[in-house]
């Protein structure tokens, strides 16, 4: 007979895990019941929906640990997508090489993007707005100037540039045949190029190198353990000598740096820079973050329970729409996971330690 | 043998309110003093004078023989003033050698060029420490979430301990703990003296105080009344002393003055609304 601490033990053991089993059985349950839902092109299909999320909910991570949340990461990606789009195009129109209005378009939007941010920190930690408050300002804000920069319509004639990089991949493979990075191997047959592998999406290339060394800051550096020490107390990180104010104006930062790189990968995957993009991405970003164990109250999170909070959600989503599910059921399964993984977040330190 | 810290003349005034009034005191290497009056003697006030968090109305504060002058805590501590709070400014959701390493990070170069948290060197040395002072903890590793409150004294004070502490101050540090805590507590205050560093300690317990300070200053109404050496005194005439029945030595606080402290009191907590806290929430 098992007694009851050591069932007490395993059931802690599997509910500490609980997202991994759920992602688990998400998968199998879709493999079951979907149509070639383990193919490569479809496993890919989940990285590219989830990249706008993933790069969202790696910033908003940050902010969480801290205590805080930034709501304004929903309109930040249309805001930083006009503003490259907008960019590129006049760039374009003056005559200027498609290259140099590329990058200028996403230095640009990159650059422009950290403005939001520094404001939500000055906000917070110099003016004790609270969080809620100034990013949700913000969040209305964003949205207004890229409506403005728009002129409320969507800005196409993007440069051609912009839509090879987009919708390219890192690896283009064609079985016994060749193998090339980020450029479709030349002098193909019709047939060739229909069987054709491409390996992982530019995009998602981009947001992972990002998302990396940002997971190696939080996880390894003096700046993550500060991070996670505001959110513990801010009187210790005070009293230990942390200039908590000037951290939380650079996590904030970070938050909004990452919204206009999702901006820009939404202009380089759909080639178009729309104000409202990405508005309903946010709640999926906040979700993700908190799936994956970070705690709405501060100090504690990480980057890689975030990635799996992110896969679980563009799981769900793929595997609707692979089953003919109407999209809209993904917001009622995402609100269910949200609340599911509050409660586990409630109930799982009692589990821990007892009843008391 | 000098002093390591003497205050001279101490003042402190709240509003019309003189919280601490003309204080003296000194402390010498290895020393345990008790501080020792009944709620609202002050106690809290000059400690908080001499750590930083308050700028004294008057007198002068000497530290290991120069004339110092403490503008903030950030200052008290550069120069080894260590408060021992009651909430003890840790940060719960980290682990202990990260506590005691908090704001003074450990780093190691990482392929050559960035530079990350040394947690080998950092838990070994915090290890050091603790087997220093006798403490035991169950884990290095372990949230200071999940220690018991003697435990986080413990860590509280080895980081202290660490940083080069000169002076340990500590206000009601056995407040909150259960009895064996409570001794735990009481013989790292032994071991910290019996390593040349002083502590300055408030406490309600007069049995706890009795048995690790060899000198007691008695405050009353913010003056200081009286001095002993624990040896030559009794917990009787220490509670007497304390609560007045007793006379003071230095100042003898008779009727008259004490009536106008206390009509100072009801003035001052009259104008300053709830900014005025109860008394029992002082330590
Ligand atoms: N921040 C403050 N503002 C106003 N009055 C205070 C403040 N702190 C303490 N006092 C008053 O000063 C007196 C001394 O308080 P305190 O130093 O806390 O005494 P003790 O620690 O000996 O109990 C009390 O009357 C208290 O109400
Ligand atoms: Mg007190």
């Amino acid at each position: 007979m098992m007694d009851k601490a050591d069932f007490r033990e395993i059931l802690v053991i599997l509910v500490k895990r609980w997202i991994l089993i759920f992602l688990a059985i998400e998968l199998v349950f879709f493999a079951v019941f979907g149509t070639n839902y383990l193919s490569l092109r479809n496993l890919q299909n989940i990285l590219l929906t989830s990249t706008v999320v993933l790069l969202l909910a790696t910033g908003q991570t940050f902010v969480i640990i801290t205590g805080g949340i930034d709501l304004s990461v929903g309109f930040m990606v249309g805001f930083s997508g006009v503003i490259c789009a907008k960019v590129m195009v006049s760039l374009q129109a003056a005559g200027i090489s498609q290259s140099v209005a590329v990058s200028s378009g996403i230095a640009v939007a990159l650059i422009l993007g950290l403005l939001p941010g520094l404001i939500n920190g000055l906000l917070v930690a110099r003016l004790r707005v609270p969080p809620f408050i100034a990013t949700f300002g913000m969040y209305g804000i964003a949205y207004g100037f890229a409506e403005i920069i728009s002129n409320n319509v969507p800005i196409h004639n993007l440069p051609t540039l912009v839509s090879s990089i987009g919708h390219g991949y890192l690896i283009y493979w064609l079985p016994e045949k060749a193998f090339t990075f980020f450029k479709i191997p030349e002098n193909l047959t019709r047939l060739e190029l229909q069987n054709l592998v491409p390996i992982v999406p530019n995009v998602t290339v981009i947001a992972f190198i990002f998302v990396a060394i940002f997971a190696f800051i939080l996880a390894k550096t003096r700046f993550g353990q500060h991070t996670y020490a505001i959110g513990g107390s801010v009187d210790a990180a005070e009293r230990a000598g942390i200039n908590v104010k000037r951290h939380l104006i650079k996590v904030y930062m970070i938050s909004s740096f990452f919204a206009s790189l999702a901006g820009v990968c939404y202009v380089l995957m759909f080639i178009t820079g729309r104000a409202p993009a990405g508005s309903a991405r946010l709640l999926d970003a906040v979700v993700a973050v908190v799936i994956g164990g970070a705690s709405l109250y501060g100090g504690t999170g990480s980057i890689g329970g975030t990635i799996i909070g992110v896969l679980i959600i563009g799981v769900l989503q793929i595997g609707l729409v692979n089953l003919g599910v109407p999209t809209y059921n993904l917001y009622i399964a995402v609100g269910c996971i949200l609340i599911l993984a509050v409660l586990v977040d409630q109930f799982l330190p009692k589990l821990v330690h007892g009843k008391d | 043998m000098k002093p390591l810290l003497e205050v001279r003349n101490i003042t402190k005034r709240f509003g019309g309110l003189t919280a601490v009034d003309n204080m003296d005191m000194k402390i010498f290497p290895g020393e345990v003093v008790g501080l020792l009056g009944d709620n609202g003697a002050g106690k809290s006030t000059l400690i908080k004078v001499i750590s930083g968090v308050y700028r004294a109305n008057k007198g002068k504060i000497f530290f290991a023989g120069k004339e110092t002058r403490i503008d903030n805590p950030m200052h008290a501590l550069k120069i080894g003033i260590e408060t021992i709070y009651q909430d003890l400014a840790l940060a719960e959701n980290l682990n202990v050698y990260s506590n005691i390493f908090l704001g003074r990070e450990k780093l190691k170069r990482f392929l050559g060029l960035i530079k990350i948290l040394d947690h080998d060197y950092m838990l070994a040395e915090s290890r050091k420490v603790l087997d220093q002072l006798e403490i035991e903890v169950p884990s290095l590793k372990k949230q200071i979430r999940t220690l018991s409150g003697g435990q986080r004294q413990a860590v509280a004070i080895s980081r202290s301990i660490y940083w080069d502490a000169k002076l340990l101050i500590m206000d009601e540090p056995t407040a909150a703990l259960g009895v064996v805590e409570q001794k735990n507590v009481l013989n790292l205050i032994k071991t910290l003296s019996s390593q040349d560093i002083p502590v300055l300690i408030i406490s309600h317990q007069l049995h706890d105080v009795f048995s690790v300070a060899s000198r007691l200053v008695i405050m009353r109404r913010g003056k200081k009344i009286a001095e002993r050496m624990t040896k030559e005194t009794t917990t009787d005439e220490i509670v007497g002393l304390i609560v007045g029945s007793i006379p003071g030595d230095y100042h003898d606080v008779n009727t008259d003055t004490a009536k106008g402290s206390d009509v100072n009191r009801r003035h001052f907590a009259s104008k300053s609304g709830k900014n005025h806290r109860p008394k029992q929430n002082q330590g």
